[in-house]
């Protein structure tokens, strides 16, 4: 962070505004499948596509799930909201209006108020959420040979607008808030929250202030696509204001785009307030009424969030706090720790691979655990050639490497590299005799009780083995011999 | 028809054919025939339908010949019917009577044409009506004019007009209009004919091209009163496809026809016979309420003070929602696109400028502006408040009188070309059929005299989802009046050369 130390004073603050997909089996409005990947334009009918005379049915799993996320962020649901028209021209969205949840005087959004706790610097924190609201996803724009084309699949999709409050005061910050939010959302299947597929989408407000002062000028940055780049682009713009406050320079009101690759955020050049989208209540979906009754029926239905599951991972497969936290920080990650559990058993086993290799491995690919090649059944494969001694712990590292990199079987791999584990007292015997001809200077270390040279010679029998060899067989054995001759 | 002259099927009432068919008198061919035939001596004139197939209708005749008299038979099996063209019909020319929507062919039918194919009804073509259905005279229609079949100087009202001339005209045994601010009920006074705005919510309106969502019904266009209560019913009812539509239950409404109206009490709305009323139909009007009087009904005279405001907070509302109903018609998907255009905004604007029409141009226009940041308190809100009252008002009255009557319109049919260069002229053509759209109550347009050649409407309004009260005060008075039955001047010209006696 550059900056004086008159700038130091100045704290950020970040509010987000997050859109995530609701898993729904159909549309906001209409009967089409939400099926991510499909052809283009195979996903539509009058409904989405805006024809003429068509009009728009609200799909109550949709309202559902807004209200389960709203019960598990401690909103209000308003027991009367209203969809609006946001009126604007663009080829993606086929009626040139937005349907939306809008709010004004009189006609609040489906939920408001609420809050999400964060665990940050050994304390919690409480991140208030603004709204919770529902709307329509707007078709693709698909640009082509000089031509533009349009994808209406996603046209009509359901989303869910939630504004948190602007109670962020760092970029990791936002980044934790943003991690916390998806697996609360997740675990309460409200969406699966994969911001690669665009199932979650985040936009951000950052300004400056002096604390307790007033806010400062914000830019609302778009375009950020992982949350990795969410801290990134953040990153960049916190350290970007600082450096013009320094300067003496003025904040400028306007939405910047992150660029990924250059690692900057740019002015997209669009007019704040240039836009009227000229909102009026729509005339076409009566209100969304949610009464008390129906609320109730929501909340019985939520299924286990992250803070319990957590619990139940310390109490039940008496895992370490830190490793239960990390396996429950989303839902599939927790999902393919229970499920390779049962499959193979031996909990902290399975534990210490996924936060161990496996978690590293996504870091550096920068992947979620469900878009990895390895499923929890070829994890429990791999876990049970271990347990049986077939292979040892050190080529099961190799294994597992092939197996992330290709989606073949441990077994596949196993027999076709020739790494089953040397258990054959013979064998052995050949190599260890071997290794002790060769290095008769350890071999006399040992003799006047240097226990360390024994770590030595196991490493050469090893060695020789290519890592197949039965390392404690070949310690039985080293001893063995060199005690006897 | 029960006149005294040798009817015509082209003539004939729907209940009246079914009642044929049952007798094996006539055959649905045989009425396809005969109003294939009088479409084809009185269209030149009329210019009823913007899209006619008469093979289809033909074919759908034929199949229908031997089970149509069938105890079983559906509702309206063989009965030829016309379709407004802001109705989707899958594969059938749909337009709205505008350019934009030129070669349009939606890929599905409107909830009402698909429940009017089950009912047996044979579907003869697209009828004339303003472009988007926002006019009173049908001379905003992209493709001309369609004249009153009374009076070929004269518009047939609109915006409905091409159902209801066609109807007059017997170029189709019912047809199907909407109404948005009297679309349905003005043509139908003006053509002599029965139309019926029903309750919104009553009918679904998937499918119907729409203009202003929160004032749009369908409702049917009928030679009598009968006829009219078999059509609604046929159309009425929840649609799962439109969220406004009502889940109320629709009651037998032909069944319902008792013509006895005594000690119903008649609300005669003062407002409506105040000022600018032609004499001939205030004439009309009167004689119509004292004919009610005569068979039992009780005149109770009624107050709607804000009435008069209903036109204003119409014309802010209506295009509010058309302006936002019509931006889909950009030349991205559908319809007309410009071939001027070199980029996106190009596109829309040229599109829109070449295939609108000046009248829904400057309801889009008025309508942008009521909604525009700064402007929106001052007119949308205003509007609806004010529309909240009137329905207040009429759902008050309602309560101390069974209907409330009135003129459909303050003259009759006008002359072509009279009013198009004069909005606001054209506008006060809807002043007494407006409030109910906004009330959102059903009203019906019955026949009810002549002033001098051209006929008379008389407006009969009831509460929600009471359109069996409504059509039911129109049946006493169908049958009080009884006149002489008159035919409309191209008819009687056109039945005059083909049979040279
Ligand atoms: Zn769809």
């Amino acid at each position: 962070m550059s900056g004086s130390a008159a700038v130091g004073v100045y704290e950020t603050v970040i509010g987000l505004e997050v859109h995530v997909q609701l898993s729904t089996q159909s549309k906001m409005f209409c009967g089409c499948a939400c099926t991510f990947g499909a052809p283009p334009n195979t996903l539509t009918c009058p409904v989405c596509l805006g024809l003429p005379g068509a009009l728009p049915v609200l799909n109550r799993k949709a309202v559902e799930l807004g209200v389960r996320a709203a019960l598990v962020l401690n909103c209000t649901v308003r027991p009367e909201s209203r969809f609006h028209r946001k009126n604007y021209y663009y080829p993606d969205i086929p009626k040139d209006y937005q349907i939306s949840q809008y709010q004004y005087t009189g006609h609040p959004p489906l939920a408001t108020d609420g809050a999400l706790a964060l665990e940050a610097g050994g304390g919690t924190r409480r991140v208030g959420i603004r709204r919770v609201h529902l709307e329509e996803d707007t078709g693709k724009l698909v640009h082509a040979g000089g031509r533009s084309l349009v994808d209406y699949n996603r046209s009509g999709m359901p989303l869910m607008e939630i504004v948190s409050e602007p109670d962020l005061r760092s970029p990791e910050e936002a980044r934790l808030f943003l991690t916390r939010l998806r697996a609360v959302l997740q675990y309460a299947g409200v969406t699966t929250g994969r911001m690669e597929e665009g199932t979650l989408r985040c936009d951000a407000n950052v300004s400056l202030r002096e604390p307790g002062g007033p806010h400062g000028i914000r830019t609302e940055i778009k375009n950020m696509n992982s949350l990795r780049s969410v801290e990134r682009a953040l990153r960049f713009e916190e350290a970007r204001q600082r450096d013009l406050v320094a300067r003496g320079a003025a904040v400028v009101q306007e939405t910047r785009h992150w660029d990924e690759a250059r690692g900057l955020t740019f002015s997209s050049r669009e007019k704040e307030e240039a836009q009227d989208y000229r909102y009026f209540p729509e005339p076409d979906l009566l209100p969304v009424c949610v009464d008390a009754a129906w609320i109730e029926r929501i909340r019985r239905d939520i299924p286990e969030l992250p803070e319990a599951r957590r619990r139940r991972f310390v109490e039940t497969h008496g895992l370490p706090e830190h490793d239960a936290g990390l396996l429950t920080e989303t839902r599939p990650m927790a999902e393919f720790f229970e499920e390779t559990v049962r499959l193979f058993g031996h909990p902290k086993t399975v534990a210490n691979w996924l936060v161990g290799d496996i978690a590293a491995y996504m870091n550096a690919a920068g992947v979620e655990i469900e878009e990895i090649a390895v499923r929890p059944a070829a994890l429990a494969g791999l876990l049970t050639l271990i347990d049986r001694g077939t292979i040892s712990g050190r080529s099961a590292k190799e294994v597992l490497d092939e197996m992330l990199r290709t989606g073949r079987t441990a077994d596949e791999i196993v027999r076709e590299r020739g790494l089953v584990q040397i258990s054959d007292t013979d064998e052995l015997a050949r190599l260890v005799d071997a290794a002790i001809a060769e290095n008769p200077g350890p071999v006399g270390d040992v003799k006047a009780g240097k226990d360390r040279a024994v770590t030595f010679l196991v490493g050469q029998v090893m060695k020789k083995s290519r890592g197949r060899a039965n390392p404690e067989m070949v310690n039985r054995l080293l001893r063995d011999r060199i005690g006897a001759s | 028809m029960t006149g005294p002259h040798p009817a015509s099927p082209a003539d004939r009432p729907a209940w009246d054919l079914r009642a044929c068919y049952r007798r094996g008198e006539l055959s649905p061919s045989e009425v396809v025939d005969a109003v294939l035939r009088r479409i084809e001596a009185v269209e030149p004139q009329v210019r009823a339908y913007l899209y006619l197939d008469a093979d289809a209708a033909r074919r759908e005749a034929a199949q229908w010949d031997r089970a149509a008299g069938a105890e079983d038979a559906p509702p309206l099996a063989g009965v030829p019917v016309a379709l407004k063209d802001n109705l989707c019909t899958r594969g059938v020319p749909t337009t709205a009577g505008s350019r934009i929507l030129e070669g349009f062919r939606p890929p599905y039918d409107a909830t009402v044409v698909t429940r009017l194919r089950r009912a047996g009804a044979i579907v003869l073509g697209k009828t004339n009506c303003d472009e988007f259905a926002m006019g009173s005279s049908t001379e905003n229609s992209a493709f001309g004019p369609t004249r009153n079949p009374w009076d070929p100087d004269r518009v047939p009202g609109g915006s409905s007009g091409g159902s209801a001339a066609a109807v007059a005209a017997g170029e189709a045994t019912l047809a199907l209009g909407s109404d948005t601010g009297g679309s349905i009920r003005e043509p139908g006074a003006f053509c002599g004919v029965v139309g019926l705005k029903p309750t919104y919510g009553r009918v679904s309106r998937y499918g119907l091209i729409a203009f202003a969502s929160s004032l749009d019904q369908i409702g049917p266009l009928a030679q009598d009163v009968r006829d009219a209560a078999l059509l609604l019913r046929e159309i009425a009812g929840r649609d799962p496809a439109d969220a406004t539509s009502a889940e109320v239950e629709v009651p037998d409404y032909p069944t319902l026809l008792t013509g006895r109206v005594a000690g119903l009490r008649l609300g005669v709305v003062r407002e409506f016979l105040e000022g600018g009323l032609d004499p001939g139909v205030a004439d009309a009007v009167g004689e119509a309420i004292r004919a009610l009087e005569r068979s039992g009904a009780r005149r109770v005279d009624v107050s709607l003070p804000h009435a008069p405001y209903a036109l204003p907070a119409y014309y802010i509302v209506a295009p509010a929602e058309a302006s936002s109903n019509l931006a889909r018609y950009a030349g991205v998907l559908y319809g007309h696109r410009t071939a001027q255009a070199t980029d996106l905004i190009g596109m829309y604007a040229r599109t829109r400028n070449e295939g609108f029409g000046a009248e829904v141009k400057r309801r889009i226009m008025l309508g942008t502006y009521a909604l525009s940041a700064g402007y929106y308190d001052a007119f949308y809100l205003r509007a609806q408040r004010v529309r909240e009252l009137i329905r207040r008002e009429f759902v008050q009255a309602l309560e101390d009188v069974d209907v409330l009557v009135g003129p459909v319109s303050p003259t009759p049919a006008f002359p072509l070309g009279e009013r198009v260069e004069d909005p606001l002229e054209m506008y006060l053509a809807d002043v007494f059929t407006v409030p109910l759209n906004l009330a959102g109550l059903p009203g019906v347009s019955v026949p009810c005299g002549f002033a001098g050649d051209l006929p008379i409407g008389l407006q009969i309004a009831g509460r929600a989802f009471g359109e069996a009260t409504v059509l039911n005060t129109a049946y006493a008075l169908e049958r009080a009046l009884a006149a002489p039955a008159r035919r409309p001047r191209v008819v009687a010209a056109a039945e005059r050369r083909s049979s040279p006696a």
